[in-house]
């Protein structure tokens, strides 16, 4: 198996959808299969784990839809019940935890018995543990001598910082400190950051997973768990009852196959050599004698398709949104309370976080495309809307008295008059959702709906800046080439003297 | 002589106030009517009544003969020129776009409007190379001249003008009044001349009417109000404006 020197090279999963849609386009000439959809969650081994699963059951003949990197464990899950994936992987501890907030951990038939419930099934574990592990530098530990969670107790000075999750999670870091009785000051970090953290001495002490590569990366400890607090966390395919029989026998059939320290190994190989899940995922399945298609693995069509997409999600919500923004600006802004009441109502939607945004629209519209659009659309009609009717309500009533007077219908006055000088307000106002929009749209890929926030979503699980990059920069490229249209846009109409510019 | 435009015991009270009480007027046609008042005399109120804008609280108003019409008055207005203090041209159209819009949107075809167009610039006084300048590029003078252009556009049967000379200096102002008052001779239009100014409403009105505090205190032909003012208000106005 090859490994591509240059990381920056490597591209995200996309040309598997290239892929997928040629072997589309291939099995159109035959009968037209649904495709099996795999989600996975946005961490580095649940991108690694669906990876296999898809390659598994691509390689014997069944079509696969990837939609990775979905934002945590309820859009995962909410996505599964809803129908919008048929599997992803999941873990027996974040079952009995976070989705049915059990007060112990449950087996897997006890698990079965409730998830069949919601027309789901936990087939049989891979085989690994991973659960939470209390992490410090492997020099640090040696020289203080930490071995064990409760050795913590008797090093108030260590800087402890946990991840978000971790610190809420009854199972996490509350629980914990109960069990060992720890009384020690901890802040709160983010998981993606944690790692360089605790890598360049900037804390002491975070919480990981026990199979995490980065443990290997960055030559860190793990301390026992002596009072057995962390439960299981084997992590086995999720699917949906409905998933084909043969496609679930495939899955079966990775029961067992792993372990703690081979998971550990494939996950350092993605995140310490740099192979890409693909390879790294067929380099495995090669070892359990299951022979997959070579892949390109090609960094501008991927770039091309997430630029097409990132597109396509932008301007379909702007475009929506100027009708909707113009027309009800319209409509509104002649009557003073009832324009003031929709723009403080469109104010309140601009305060919602835009990722809990996104989040609120899984469960009308699940997830995907639609949600992002109409979340982005929400987004864009506050600066549509406000900068409308400002200007409309500021037009030189003399102007409007003229109108009348020369017998100016209310169609005429709209189009000749109220239109042309609220323009440039108006054209900053879209301008300014446009370029929102193209920014907030790279937090779609966290609800599957793909676009130049995938390769950014991949590249923060995996902490490589140069996947990062690939989305970062072609949306800042977006961003100001929309700023230079709308310029050209302005210059065409609206007369020199009237620009904002000036 | 028959009457442009009418009013019958008109009142209109704005928020329970009357600014208008009871007027009894004609504006006979083809003749300028200057209605002279200071701020709050209901001067405005009064071309507003006349073309339709606001509506009469009581009594009648009769514009060519018929009550103002109550639904769609566009057609009825672009039998009125309009010229406002200011000019009041839109700043986003040319001097040429804001003279002939209207012509468009009524369906004129593009040869009568440009001898139309031609036509009026030149008896204003205004050169072709002003065409394509927008109302920030002409000086004050230039504006309020393209304002009665557009005003005329249409050969309007009755002009209004509410005080469209007010914001000119004094010089150009004359100068103005010449072209006006050649225009309106050349093309019969009658007119209902607002104006705060008594010096103007006598240089410029064939009647006059003084309006204060909404009634009509004195109308009547220009020379006979100046002669015998009858009323106190009126001979304050002539003898020190005049």
């Amino acid at each position: 198996m090859s490994r591509k020197p240059i990381r920056g090279k490597r591209s995200p999963l996309r040309p598997w959808r290239i892929c997928c849609l040629a072997a589309m386009l291939a099995g159109a000439v035959a009968a037209e299969p649904e495709p099996i959809r795999i989600g996975s969650k946005n961490s580095n081994e649940s991108y690694l784990l669906s990876e296999m699963a898809a390659q598994l059951l691509e390689s014997q003949g069944f079509l696969v839809e990837r939609r990775v990197g979905l934002g945590g464990t309820l859009i995962a899950f909410n996505a599964l019940v809803a129908g919008e994936i048929d599997l992803y992987m999941e873990y027996t501890g974040t079952l009995s935890q976070a989705i049915f907030k059990l007060p112990r951990n449950a087996g897997r038939a006890q698990l079965n018995r409730l998830l069949a419930a919601k027309g789901l099934r936990l087939l049989p574990p891979l085989g690994f543990n991973n659960t939470y592990a209390i992490a410090v530098r492997r020099r640090q530990a040696q020289a203080l001598g930490l071995r064990s969670i409760g050795d913590l107790a008797s090093h108030p000075h260590l800087r402890l910082a946990f991840s978000h999750e971790f610190l809420e999670r009854q199972d996490g870091w509350p629980g914990l400190a109960q069990a060992y009785g720890l009384d020690l000051g901890v802040t709160g970090i983010e998981h993606a950051l944690a790692y360089q953290a605790i890598a360049k001495g900037a804390i002491d002490v975070t919480d990981a997973y026990s199979t995490d590569g980065e443990l290997l990366r960055y030559d860190l400890a793990q301390l026992r768990d002596d009072r057995r607090f962390f439960p299981q966390y084997l992590a086995a395919p999720l699917v949906r009852t409905d998933l084909d029989a043969e496609a679930v026998a495939l899955l079966r059939s990775l029961g067992g196959a792993l372990d703690d320290d081979r998971m550990q190994a494939l996950n350092a190989a993605v995140v310490v050599d740099g192979g890409s899940f693909a390879e790294v995922a067929a380099g495995f399945l090669g070892e359990q004698g299951v022979a997959t298609a070579a892949r390109p693995d090609d960094l501008w069509p991927s770039l091309a398709a997430n630029t097409a997409q990132h597109l396509k999600l932008t301007f379909s919500a702007l475009a929506a949104a100027v009708a909707v923004g113009l027309t009800l600006s319209l409509l509104i802004f002649r009557r003073a309370v009832l324009a003031r009441s929709v723009i403080y109502a469109c104010g309140l939607l601009q305060t919602v976080p835009s990722i809990a945004l996104l989040a609120l629209m899984i469960p009308v519209f699940n997830i995907g495309a639609t949600p992002a659009v109409v979340a982005l659309f929400l987004y864009s009609l506050l600066p549509i809307l406000r900068n409308t009717v400002t200007a409309l309500c500021a037009i030189d009533p003399t102007l409007l008295r003229v109108a009348a007077a020369l017998g100016l219908s209310r169609r005429e006055q709209l189009r000749h008059v109220y239109l042309p000088l609220s323009m440039p307000s108006v054209l900053a106002g879209i301008r300014t959702a446009a370029v929102i929009n193209i920014g907030t749209a790279t937090l779609a890929a966290f609800i599957g709906a793909g676009g130049l926030g995938d390769p950014i979503v991949i590249g923060l699980s995996l902490n490589d800046v140069s996947f990062i990059l690939q989305g970062a920069i072609p949306a800042a490229i977006l961003a100001i080439l929309t700023e230079l249209a709308f310029e050209a846009v302005e210059r065409i109409l609206v007369p020199g003297h009237l620009r904002a510019a000036q | 002589m028959s009457a442009v435009a009418q009013l019958v015991e008109v009142g209109k009270a704005f928020a329970g106030r009357w600014a208008l009480k009871g007027l009894n007027l004609s504006f006979p046609a083809g003749l300028t009517t200057a209605v002279v008042g200071g701020s709050g005399s209901g001067k405005t109120t009064l071309l507003q009544l006349i073309n339709g804008v606001l509506r009469a609280d009581r009594g009648e108003v009769r514009v060519f003969g018929e009550p103002v019409p109550q639904h769609r008055p566009e057609a009825f207005r672009r039998r009125m020129g309009y010229a406002v203090q200011g000019a009041g041209l839109f700043p986003h159209l040319t001097c040429r776009r804001n003279i002939v819009l209207v012509a468009e949107l009524e369906g004129w075809p593009a040869d009568a409007i440009n001898t139309r167009y031609a036509e009026l610039m030149a008896q204003m006084e205004l050169s072709e190379e002003m065409a394509e300048r927008y109302p920030h590029q002409l000086s004050g003078g230039q504006r309020q001249r393209v304002g009665l252009c557009r005003a005329l556009l249409l050969r309007p049967a009755l002009l209004l003008l509410d005080e469209p000379f007010s914001a000119v200096d004094p010089i150009t102002r004359v100068g103005i009044y010449e072209r006006f008052e050649q225009v309106q001779r050349r093309e019969g239009v009658s007119a209902l001349l607002v104006t705060h100014d008594m010096r103007e409403a006598v240089r410029l009105g064939d009647r006059l009417v003084i309006l204060k505090e909404g009634l009509a205190v004195r109308s009547g032909p220009t020379e006979e109000v100046v002669r015998s003012p009858n009323d106190p208000y009126v001979e304050q106005l002539v003898n020190q404006h005049l």
